[in-house]
């Protein structure tokens, strides 16, 4: 996926090395290779790669991960502006 | 993309097991074209598997026993009726309703030590799970994701943990299979915790390919996916599937759409005329017409060789460029205060849609997707703001 950049500096994702017990999840999960694991400790080698799908903080079993995952739809987000952020729907045939 | 008739002939063929699903396709399937209309046709009797208030799908072969009851032996083949609700489905026909039951399928005929192969009960999915498990033998578990697939179900939740271990011990799969290992798509990882499913139903997840396609190699690989076969891909293909969806939830829109340029169009120098309305709503349409190919079919098509990262500024970069197309077409018609209105719209609506596509694509993160509304919505709206101002200004010109 490095043909497809998106928007640099704006991923939410956040490691918390200290944490890490290296088992290598988020490394196996993300789907954009943004985690590599070396002697045990993971390091985030491709920040502006991450799209926050959350895939590798709820695999993460040291919880050494956040990341605000959410609903990357205009549609869901226009509505979320309208209606706040609970109210909001994917809904409609548009979203997934 | 591969025939889907092709026949890989690594295994016998196996022939649908009765029903009328043979190899000539008649236009009504209850037709038969060469049998006498009322003549007793054997090759439409119930199938023995058949059972009132049910009906069988055409892809089950036979049921065969397992210690937790019977379960469907589904063909490794797509039959035309599939090809055909795959693509009814693409096009947006009947998208919600295109779902196979939860629980548990195979094909071939596993044993107690074959693999097991999660999947979300979206046909097109399960289609493309079946389809790549041709000449394996495997259990496959489908989980209730209300027909949506792997990836948006798991972004939802639904395709999740709990889902899982609901599934696994509704199915007794423990009393099928002897290992205890789930092979789950890895893209279902946004759903699904591993360490908490083998915690809850003592199955350990192994994370398979993004894509079903690539199922055969990773088993054929012993249980190993290639880095290739871990990371999305966002394919000429991938980006052209999406644009029927794109057009067709533009639907009701489009009538209000319509609707207002109509009015626009009438409003002038004497109070409404429908003449007016009609004449000018088509060059209004035009520009509409032109604005959705800019910025719901060229955009995605051709995101990657679009300059700017941000969707809205690649689709203003389409849009331009349609615009300029649309102000040919009628330069010798419209007057200079039109041409700039249908410009102005057709730039914004293809950048609007454009930004629109963020949803559907699988590298777009949220928190950069709300960025670029925020500076691209104020200056869409004024775009709009300032054509519909020109087309009345116009109307009143004229
Ligand atoms: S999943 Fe968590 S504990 Fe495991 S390697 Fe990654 S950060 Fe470390
Ligand atoms: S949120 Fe998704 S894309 Fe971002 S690092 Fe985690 S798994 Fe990768």
């Amino acid at each position: 996926m490095q043909r497809f950049r998106y928007l640099p500096e704006v991923t939410t994702l956040k490691l918390n090395a200290g944490a890490c017990v290296g088992c290598g999840m988020c490394e196996a999960v993300c789907p954009h290779t943004v985690f590599a694991v070396h002697e045990r400790k993971a390091r985030i080698v491709d920040l502006d790669g991450c799209m926050e799908c959350g895939a590798c903080a709820i695999n993460c079993p040291a919880e050494a991960i956040t990341v605000t995952p959410g609903v990357g739809c205009a549609g869901y987000i226009i509505q979320s502006w309208i209606k706040g952020k609970e109210n909001a729907a994917c809904g409609g045939p548009g979203c997934c | 993309m591969t025939d889907p008739f092709k026949t890989r002939d690594c295994c016998p063929s196996k022939s649908s097991a009765g029903g009328c699903e043979t190899s000539t396709i008649s236009l009504m399937d209850h037709m038969p074209s060469n049998e006498p209309c009322c003549g007793p046709d054997l090759a439409c009797a119930s199938r023995p598997d058949e059972r009132p208030g049910y009906i069988l799908w055409h892809f089950v072969d036979k049921f065969i026993r397992t210690p937790a009851g019977p379960v469907p032996q589904v063909q490794t083949q797509l039959t035309r009726r599939d090809v055909r609700g795959n693509l009814a489905v693409r096009l947006g026909i009947n998208r919600f309703e295109y779902k196979v039951a939860p629980g548990l399928y195979c094909v071939g005929t596993p044993g107690a030590e074959a693999p097991v192969v999660v999947t979300a009960n979206y046909k097109l999915t399960f289609d493309a799970v079946r389809r790549s498990l041709h000449c394996r033998d495997a259990w496959i578990l489908v989980l209730e994701t209300h027909g949506i697939n792997v990836w948006c179900a798991a972004g939802k939740g639904t395709f999740g943990t709990q889902e899982i271990i609901r599934r696994v011990k509704a199915t007794e799969l423990a009393q099928v299979v002897n290992h205890r290992r789930l092979i789950v798509p890895q893209l279902g990882a946004v759903g699904v915790a591993a360490h908490l499913v083998s915690k809850g139903c003592g199955f350990k997840v192994i994370w398979g390919p993004v894509r079903a396609e690539d199922l055969n190699e990773f088993l054929a690989a012993g249980n190993k996916a290639g880095p290739q076969m871990r990371k999305v891909t966002f394919t000429l293909w991938e980006r052209l599937v999406l644009v029927p969806v794109e057009i067709n939830n533009l639907g009701r829109h489009l009538l209000w759409l319509t609707l207002a340029l109509f009015v626009l169009s009438g409003i002038g120098g004497g109070i409404f005329s429908i003449t007016a309305a009609l004449e000018r709503s088509v060059m209004g349409l035009a520009a509409v017409a032109a604005g959705i190919l800019a910025g719901a079919v060229a955009a995605p098509v051709l995101l990657p060789w679009l300059p700017g990262r941000a969707f809205a500024v690649k689709g203003t970069v389409t849009g331009a460029v349609a615009g300029l197309l649309v102000l040919i077409l009628f330069w010798a018609r419209a007057g200079t205060l039109e041409l700039l209105a249908l410009l102005c719209f057709t730039v914004a609506l293809s950048s609007f849609l454009a930004m629109n596509f963020t949803g559907s694509t699988p590298f777009t993160s949220p928190t950069g997707v709300e960025k670029e509304m925020r500076k691209a919505i104020p200056v869409q709206l004024l775009a709009v703001g300032l054509s519909a101002v020109a087309w009345i200004g116009a109307g009143f010109a004229g």
